[in-house]
Formats: C-alpha cells, sequence, structure tokens
C-alpha cells in the first residue's frame, strides 16, 4: 500500500528531527493544520473518554473512501491526530483493516506516545476509530 | 548551596534512574526502595519460602516471626498499644474497602458520611458506594482558599446524624496538612468514628496514633520506602471490634463446618487468604532503615528541598500553585499552557512528574482544571534533581508560550 503524498511529506519531516525540540515544534506546527471541530461537534456523544485532555473524534464516509476529523485542547496531542488523519483519510474500509498505525507512529519516532502508561490520549484515539469502524461494519451487516 | 541527600546512595533506584538519564520527581506515586528493603526481600526468597500461620515446620516458624516482626516495627513505628492493631491488607485502597464493608451494618438509612473535597479516589470511593448501597449521604467538607478543610463550615455539617468521618491527613495533590485535630474532636463530639489517611502524611513525618486519638489510621507500604502490594489498617482496640468480617478463606477462622464458621478477632480475621509474606517481611527492613535515620536531619532537608521547589516555581511567569502546600509536593498549573503538553515535553527531558487528576478527579473538577502537574519529593531527591526539574521546566514553556 503506498503512502499518501501528506503522509510522506509527514514522514520526511520527521525523520529528520534530530532532538527533542525539533520533533515537538513539527507536532506543534501540524497540530495548527488540523481543521477546526465546531461547537456542536464538539459534543459529548463525540468525545473520546480515557484522556485527560478533550478529544473529539468523527468518522465520516465519502463514497469508497473514509475521513477522520478530529480536535483536541492539548497542542501536542492536535500534532499526533493530524498525523493520524493524514494516514488515514481517503483510504477504503479494506485498506483501513490492512493498515498498522501503531507501526506508523513508530516510523515517524512518535512510538512512546502510544505506550499504555501514557494517558495523553492516541492510545485511546486508535481505539475509539476501531470502535467507531465496528460499528459502521455492523450497521452495515444489519441493513 | 547546593543541598545534597545523605540517604541517596542507600536507594540503588533513583541512581539507576539517574544513570538512565531519568530525574525521579514523583514519590507521592509510589517511593524508590532503600538497599536494605531489597536485600530483605532477596533473603527471605533465597533463604527459603514458607507460608505464615499455618505451619509447624521450621521455615513456617521462621517466617511467621519475620511476618509478626513487621507488626511489631510497625505498631513501634505508630506507639499504637498493640501490634495487635495493625491489620495488613494488599492496599490502602483495601483497607478502605475494608472499612466501608466492615462498618456496614452500622450505618441505618438517612445517616452521613462526611469526607473532605480532596479526598484521594481510594478515600471517596469505598463511602460513596457504600452511601449508595445503604441510602447514607455523603456529606463533602469543602476546603478554604489555602486548600485546607474549612473548619468554621466543618463545624456545620458535622452534625448528629454524621455516624463516619474519613479525612486526608496531608493531601495528596495540595500537600498540606489537615487540621486534625479540630476534625476529629468535631466528628467524636457526634460519636462518629473517625478514619484518617495516612497515606502520603504517613511519609512526611512520625506520628503517634494513640496521641492522634482516631479509631482508623491507613497508609500503604509502597509510599513509605516499601514494596507494594501491603497496605496497613491501624484500628484502636475497641475500633477493631466493631468490624464485621468480610473477606473468607484461608486461616481467618477458628472452625468451619460445610455450613457454619466462626472467625478469628482482628487482625488474623481480617488477613484472609495468604498475605505478601516477602512484601511484608521486606516492610520490616524499610521500617528499621527509616528508624535509623536521623528523623529531624529528614525532615530538614525535606523541608529545604521543598522550599527551593516552592520559590523555583514562584519565579516562573504565569505558573500557579494549587493551594499553600506544606511539605513534600507542589502541584501547578501554568497559564494558557495544557498541564498534558507540559507533561509531554517533560516527559520527553526525563523528567518523571506526574500529571493530570492525580486520583482526585472531583477536587481538581472544584478547582475549574482538568490536570496539574505535581512535583513530590522524597528524602533521596537533591537540589541536582530540581535544578533538572525547572530547567527542562524552562525549555518547554519556552516552546510553549
Amino acid at each position: 500500500m503506498s503512502l499518501p503524498a501528506n503522509a510522506q511529506t509527514a514522514l520526511h519531516a520527521f525523520r529528520a528531527c534530530s532532538g527533542w525540540e525539533q520533533r515537538a515544534r513539527l507536532l506543534m506546527q501540524w497540530g495548527e493544520q488540523l481543521a477546526p471541530l465546531s461547537e456542536n461537534e464538539r459534543c459529548e456523544s463525540n468525545r473520546v473518554t480515557g484522556c485527560e485532555s478533550q478529544v473529539w473524534l468523527l468518522l465520516e464516509r465519502n463514497g469508497e473512501e473514509w475521513q477522520l476529523r478530529a480536535s483536541s485542547d492539548a497542542r501536542l496531542l492536535r500534532g499526533l491526530l493530524a498525523l493520524l488523519l493524514v494516514r488515514v483519510n481517503g483510504l477504503t474500509r479494506s485498506e483501513l483493516a490492512q493498515l498498522d498505525l501503531p507501526d506508523w507512529f513508530d516510523q515517524l519516532g512518535l512510538a512512546r506516545n502510544l505506550s499504555p502508561s501514557r494517558s495523553n490520549g492516541l492510545q485511546a484515539v486508535l481505539k475509539r476509530m476501531q470502535q467507531l469502524l465496528d460499528a459502521t461494519d455492523q450497521g452495515a451487516i444489519n441493513h | 548551596m547546593s543541598l545534597t541527600s545523605p540517604w541517596r546512595a542507600d536507594f540503588p533506584g533513583v541512581l539507576a534512574l539517574e544513570a538512565e538519564g531519568q530525574t525521579y520527581l514523583d514519590s507521592a506515586a509510589t517511593a524508590q526502595k532503600p538497599q536494605a528493603m531489597l536485600d530483605a526481600l532477596l533473603g527471605y526468597y533465597a533463604g527459603g519460602v514458607a507460608n505464615v500461620h499455618r505451619a509447624q515446620h521450621l521455615p513456617g516458624e521462621r517466617a511467621t516471626r519475620a511476618f509478626e516482626a513487621t507488626r511489631e516495627k510497625a505498631a513501634r513505628w505508630f506507639n499504637a498499644a498493640d501490634a495487635q492493631h495493625l491489620i495488613f491488607t494488599r492496599s490502602a485502597t483495601e483497607a478502605f474497602n475494608l472499612l466501608a464493608y466492615g462498618l456496614e451494618l452500622h450505618f441505618q438509612p438517612g445517616d452521613e458520611i462526611v469526607i473532605s473535597a480532596l479526598e484521594h479516589h481510594a478515600n471517596l470511593l469505598p463511602w460513596q458506594q457504600l452511601a449508595l448501597r445503604r441510602q447514607l449521604k455523603l456529606v463533602v467538607l469543602p476546603l478554604d482558599n489555602h486548600g485546607l478543610i474549612d473548619l468554621e463550615q466543618a463545624a456545620q455539617l458535622i452534625g448528629p446524624r454524621s455516624r463516619l468521618l474519613a479525612v486526608s491527613q496531608l493531601s495528596n495533590v495540595l500537600g498540606c496538612w489537615q487540621p486534625l485535630d479540630q476534625l476529629l474532636a468535631l466528628a467524636q463530639a457526634q460519636g462518629a468514628v473517625t478514619v484518617v489517611d495516612g497515606s502520603q502524611g504517613v511519609v512526611h513525618a512520625r506520628h503517634d496514633l494513640q496521641a492522634l486519638g482516631c479509631d482508623f489510621y491507613i497508609c500503604s507500604s509502597h509510599k513509605l520506602y516499601g514494596p507494594d502490594g501491603v497496605g496497613l489498617l491501624y484500628g484502636r482496640a475497641g475500633a477493631l471490634q466493631q468490624l464485621r468480617h468480610w473477606q473468607f478463606g484461608g486461616e481467618m477462622l477458628h472452625h468451619t463446618d460445610y455450613h457454619t464458621a466462626t472467625f478469628r478477632d482482628a487482625p488474623l480475621g481480617f488477613e484472609a487468604g495468604t498475605p505478601a509474606i516477602a512484601s511484608v517481611i521486606a516492610l520490616g527492613a524499610s521500617l528499621d532503615y527509616l528508624a535509623s535515620l536521623d528523623s529531624s536531619a529528614v525532615s530538614r532537608h525535606e523541608a529545604a528541598l521543598h522550599a527551593q521547589l516552592l520559590s523555583g516555581l514562584r519565579l516562573r511567569q504565569g505558573i500557579r500553585l494549587l493551594g499553600s502546600p506544606d511539605v513534600a509536593l507542589a502541584s501547578f498549573v501554568v497559564d494558557d499552557v495544557h498541564p498534558a503538553d507540559l507533561a509531554h515535553l517533560l516527559t520527553e527531558q526525563g523528567i518523571a512528574v506526574r500529571a493530570g487528576h492525580h486520583c482526585a478527579m472531583p477536587l481538581l473538577q472544584s478547582l475549574g482544571l482538568s490536570g496539574a502537574i505535581r512535583v513530590s519529593l522524597g528524602l533521596y531527591n537533591d537540589a541536582n534533581d530540581l535544578q533538572r526539574f525547572f530547567s527542562a521546566l524552562d525549555q518547554a514553556l519556552e516552546l510553549l508560550q
């Protein structure tokens, strides 16, 4: 599976980082590019539980392609969300099923953000995304 | 003047973390262990284990003696009237649950349980759930601006329906000693059972529990430089007799047939199942180690370090301290900086501090905060640890502000 163009850009940029400071700056820059959610969208039903920061996640379908939209009140987490979105958006359901997201964050040098002791939310975000996908699969079967 | 800890070398864990580039400032969550404790743990396992209170054979007798010796040491540590007034549990949390179940039958619908706004979840949830089970009213004592339980309001709120008061001695978020004497007196005047959460308080001063005069006192081993898996529940003689047995099995009984049983008194009647034998024995070694230190030198060191921590935080723009901490720790937030972002960047720089709600979600909510950063100190910390923390903090804030 080839990498989407934006994801390729992210990978280049993060691989070129030489230290934590550069990586943090870059993460915040990516976070600033995240399209904001409306006030209505930042509602309880879109909120990801299990994070100490507030995170909202929406999953939408555009024909065969899936789109995630997300935001958070924490800046570095917004960066991580942006990096999730560039990897995931535009993929089909079967492409999503094959995707190894922990590996993606590992390639970016950000694997530590998925460690189980972290309560910063990325782990919870991935779990929530899977639940949303499972729920739509279930909906499709039921119809 | 550079503050060094003469005890740092006794703690291989803190040295190992330092060698790994990690600055450990999270002792209020759990403390590093002295070499003497590690030796006791290995000594017990390597010397041949046996179960306690069961066997007549030599290894069993040896293990039982060592296990019971810790009870004696803990009794001396707290000036308990009798070692039999100390029950070993699996954690402080389990000790609170033991009380909430063990005292349950004494409550009638409409009775009140009084806690405070700053309680750790361990001293909130067991009472909250007991209140729900028995239709009791949970009364929450509010705090003043310094983070102390407000005594004037407490005097109004603790009343004739109050059957139990359960409060923290030293807040794990605000770091201030609570006015226990006055609170206990208010509760005792109403005939209420008194419970003190000593989980943090036990680490930063010696307390004479007979003088304190509470019915129950709870703490954990792992914060007191001991191993995990052990909590301590102290109960005054008369108080322990009010407890109903709650976990069943093992050697906690006098006699049983298939249909009925009679149970032992405290402590053994409340230690169902094989206890954490090695941990209890090793806790004895930690207590011996602590007892061997010059306690006033330890207090002076901790106070000097704490003063450096507070002055360093106050020096920096935009930092807001939570409450007015007396000892051991400081929690803070920074204007316009998300605590999760700050925690992230401190972690990147090898600073081990706690971020989040500190198991006191309602307290943080009442302060209008989603989280805070907590720096907490052990007797092994020194000025270099604080220096590394502050330089990491400055770097992080430069990026974030």
